[in-house]
């Protein structure tokens, strides 16, 4: 069966030994230890597992692990930069944008391909980018309300 | 009504209602069944679970036989980290940072140098469980207390030290000092790590809720950074050195035997081992690949039986407690019937029977089941998800027959539960693997199983008999509850005439708690119901309830919602049953009205009380048009408003959090949630075919929170969840004149059937 040997994830190149067919999810947690993109269905419907492959919006649970090999995926873990958080994730924190947060990564990764499309989504665009994510605690207008500070800016630049 | 113990104890009693069989009893020792039988208890049950039994009944109290040394609470290290155990757990609810909030303020210490030790059982107090809204108005004392007299016990520690009178020192921001300050010592220089060996004194003083100044404000989740990074384990995220993945076979439908099993196509894999036992069939592999490829090698032949279907549901739950209730009305468990039902309805000028009906839903939290287990030796340590870590310790004891000090459970903080997660299949599957497998395994359940092996809301039939007079006064008040439970069962309307029960049934499917348990469905029936009677009266639906309510605390939220909505006045460009949409003979306003209430706005309003928590909802929706042109008009939710009453808020960020996703997860069992099922199978049990609340769904919401500073705190994980459903219907047939009685409201949208 056809191997791939090496991924590159959050700008490194990591070397794996994993069967192609593989979900990238299961190589991302399991092999590479990345274990903030999540499980939650399985099928691509609940958007935990999101991640994004040479910038675009990814279900890492149905994706083959061969479709990833060559290109740069981007995890929850590869956002901060030397323990800087994003404005996104700044805001998700100041929105108190999570309660359970099992879907937070899969959330702020969904946002943050969203936002590198459409820097000032509307309120509607941000509901028809996010919908195919579950929040099953419910707070989706928490989850807007930080979209559209991370997207402006305003009360980020103003926060502490 | 409320404040009668009888209520209290008929309350009770639903909290456990999942009591049932343990799925397995892997190698059952018959020495255990004689040594039951040998201290002549009749009953044929291991010995550890009567044990357990026994254990769980002391702690009903809930706040009875707690440790009363202040050590096994709080622990301040060398560093002069303050740490506070308790056997609560987090599932997003966010009490990590309530009782941090609580601890930080009885010790003087700044937010952050206080952890809370969670749901370890090898470290913390026994907790029944986190359930019942219980942690704000229990454990939060609990904690302040052991907090308060480990600062008098540091403070007298540090006079000692500094030879000063402990009334001359007080505790700023984790220093204690004297009063121009000369003198100074850190909590750590005082503490030195030591164990605070010293009783809580019972008169210990706590922080009245007027005097906060830590708790009361709102607070971000003390570690969000943890979560937006994607840094935190959850059990599902846990590694241990040498461990494996497992995978359970499962049967094709419920109550099924197994016959035979060949295991040699999947045993021939290199790293697999199979392991069957009775009715237990897993795999352990070295990657979750593997061990999936191995489950599906299984050949296995199950033995099952007929099983009912959604069809037969609502009559199979009622038709058995209705027989046995025969004409003399009685039956059930309920309290005290007040007045006579024949008096309050001869009194009556309209009279009104009616049912509901709710069907089961599914949790399905984000994060399904998952365990990691490891032995050492006949020592058992597990991580997994659960709201009753003390409980799953119990299970996994009586399991593989050792002892509960043999058993270390261990609660990561979890991807939600809502009442679903108080059980411990999973964890007993994947130690049952590491066992035999001799190395630690993973188990995490596929969404498949998490929708079809845990339990559901259990579904109920609701019959109500009233009547009312003409100027608005309730007389008689005829309540049967069958199996969906009595939580929130009792009412705050002052009716002087009536009989409130609760039924219990055969349930077909596996049931259990579900974020405020029943009363979703009681306040459902009731507060629609209460709508009924108004619309009989042709009163106003507010002015109906404020004219048969007179507790203040309800009246109150009740008038703040209608405000802050504009009860009465929004309803000026909304359209109140359009012409040609009402029609008192429902098979003639069929075809007509899908066409007429396209655009169609609605408002409605329900009122609840239920574990300490005062809640009111005003929902406006809209019918929409379909998208597809031959579906029916669909139910969209524009906008909630919803005002709620706690007494003392603890922290309103996270109250309007927890009520803002409780109206969201509300709109899923309000509009379209039902789980499917037929002859032993669930027939939607994926995302794609069961429908959760998506972005779309979400209405604008405005929470009005009554801080009652005067009054203790009560929890508010489940209460605010109980008002949207019949909110919703009642704005339903405000928007239409359709009444509909049954949960979900308009799953295929308004329909001509839903008539």
């Amino acid at each position: 069966m056809a191997r791939v040997s090496s991924l590159h994830v959050n700008g490194t190149k990591r070397t794996v030994d994993v069967d192609s067919t593989v979900s990238l999810l299961n190589v991302l947690r399991d092999n590479l230890d990345l274990t903030g993109t999540k499980y939650g269905c399985g099928e691509g419907r609940c958007g935990a597992c999101t991640v994004l492959m040479d910038g675009q919006l990814t279900r890492a649970c149905v994706t083959p692990v061969a479709r990833a090999a060559g290109k740069q995926i981007t995890t929850i873990e590869g956002l901060a930069k030397d323990g800087k958080l994003t404005p996104l994730q700044e805001a998700f924190i100041k929105a108190e944008a999570m309660e359970c947060a099992f879907c937070t990564s899969g959330m702020i990764m969904a946002a943050s391909s969203l936002l590198s499309k459409n820097a000032r989504p509307s309120r509607d665009e941000i509901v028809s980018g996010m919908n195919r994510n579950i929040c099953r605690c419910g707070i989706y207008n928490r989850i807007i309300e930080a979209i559209q500070t991370a997207s402006t800016g305003d009360k980020i630049a103003q926060g502490s | 009504m409320i404040d009668d113990p009888e209520v209290k104890d008929f309350i009770e009693a639903e909290r456990y209602e999942l009591f049932e069989a343990p799925g397995y009893n892997f190698d059952f020792d018959r020495r255990d069944f004689l040594k039951t039988f040998g201290l002549g208890i009749l009953f044929i049950v291991p010995v550890t679970r009567a044990l357990s039994q026994q254990q769980e009944e002391s702690g009903r109290g809930f706040n009875n036989n707690l440790p009363n040394d202040i050590g096994a609470w709080i622990h301040i290290d060398e560093k002069g980290v303050v740490t506070a155990f308790t056997g609560k757990v987090e599932f997003g609810q966010n009490i990590r940072t309530s009782l941090t909030q609580a601890v930080a303020e009885e010790l003087h210490v700044p937010v952050g140098s206080v952890r809370i030790a969670m749901g370890d059982t090898d470290l913390v107090p026994f907790d029944m469980g986190t359930f019942g809204s219980r942690t704000t108005p229990t454990m939060a004392p609990q904690l302040r207390k052991a907090a308060a007299a480990a600062r008098e016990m540091l403070i007298a520690m540090a006079a000692e030290e500094l030879k000063l009178q402990p009334g001359e020192l007080r505790i700023v921001d984790a220093v204690f000092v004297n009063h121009d300050k000369s003198k100074a010592l850190t909590l750590a220089e005082v503490a030195k790590g030591r164990k605070l060996v010293k009783v809580i004194p019972e008169n210990i003083a706590i922080t009245k809720a007027a005097d906060w100044t830590i708790a009361g404000k709102s607070l971000t989740k003390v570690d969000a950074g943890d979560f937006v990074t994607g840094n935190h384990r959850y059990t599902s995220d846990i590694k241990r050195e040498g461990m494996l993945y497992g995978k359970i076979v499962r049967p094709a439908t419920f109550n099924a035997t197994l016959r035979s099993a060949n295991t040699k196509a999947a045993e021939a894999i290199r790293g697999v081992k199979v392991v069957v036992d009775e009715n237990f069939i897993g795999v352990t592999a070295p990657d979750q690949q593997t061990a999936a490829r191995a489950a599906s090698l299984v050949a296995a032949d199950w033995q099952s039986k007929t099983q009912s279907s959604n069809a037969e549901l609502f009559n199979l739950l009622r038709q058995p407690a209705l027989e046995r209730r025969g004409s003399g009305g009685g039956g059930g468990r309920g309290l005290r019937p007040q007045g006579s039902i024949a008096d309050g309805l001869a009194m009556a000028d309209k009279k009104l029977v009616q049912t509901y009906t709710v069907e089961y839903i599914a949790h399905a939290p984000l994060e399904p089941r998952a365990a990691v287990a490891e032995w050492n030796g006949d020592r058992l340590t597990v991580w997994t998800g659960t709201q009753r870590p003390f409980g799953v310790r119990g299970e996994l004891a009586e399991a593989f027959h050792i002892s509960e000090d043999k058993v270390r459970v261990i609660v990561p903080d979890t991807g939600s539960g809502y009442g679903g997660k108080h059980t411990g299949e999973c964890a007993v599957e994947a130690a049952q693997l590491a066992r035999a497998a001799g190395k630690p395994v993973k188990l995490v359940w596929s969404r498949e199983e998490e929708f079809t092996w845990a339990y559901f809301r259990p579904a109920g039939v609701i019959d109500i008999k009233s009547g009312v007079k003409s100027d608005g006064t309730i007389t008689a008040w005829e309540f049967h509850n069958y199996n969906s439970g009595s939580a929130g069962i009792q009412t705050k309307y002052d009716i002087p005439n009536h009989d409130i029960r609760f039924h219990n049934s055969n349930s077909p499917l596996r049931q259990g708690s579900y974020r405020a348990l029943a009363a979703t469905a009681n306040h459902f029936a009731r507060e629609s119901h209460m709508d009924e009677l108004a619309d009989a009266v042709k009163m106003d639906p507010l002015e109906f309830r404020l004219n048969n309510i007179k507790d203040e605390r309800m009246r109150n939220v009740l008038q703040a919602a209608a405000r802050a909505f504009g009860w009465g006045k929004t309803q000026a460009f909304g359209v109140r049953r359009p012409v040609g949409a009402f029609n008192p003979s429902p098979r003639q306003a069929v075809q007509p009205m899908a066409n007429h209430l396209v655009n169609g706005r609605g408002f409605g309003l329900a009122c609840g009380f239920e574990k300490g928590g005062y809640v009111a909802t005003c929902a406006e929706i809209a019918i929409e048009k379909p998208r597809r042109t031959k579906s029916n008009p669909t139910v969209r939710i524009v906008r909630v408003v919803e005002a709620f009453e706690c007494g003392a808020v603890v922290n309103p960020l996270h109250l309007k959090n927890q009520i803002e996703g409780a109206i969201v997860q509300a709109v899923g069992g309000a509009l379209f949630e039902a789980i499917r099922f037929a002859n032993g199978k669930i027939l939607n049990g994926r995302f794609a075919d069961y429908r959760v609340p998506r972005f779309g769904d979400a209405p604008l919401i405005e929470v009005v929170l009554v801080d009652r500073k005067d009054l203790p705190s009560a929890g508010a994980g489940e209460t605010p969840i109980v008002g949207l459903a019949p909110a919703v219907a009642n704005a339903i047939f405000n928007a239409t004149g359709t009444r509909l009685r049954s949960l979900p409201l308009a799953p295929k949208g308004i329909s001509p059937d839903s008539v």
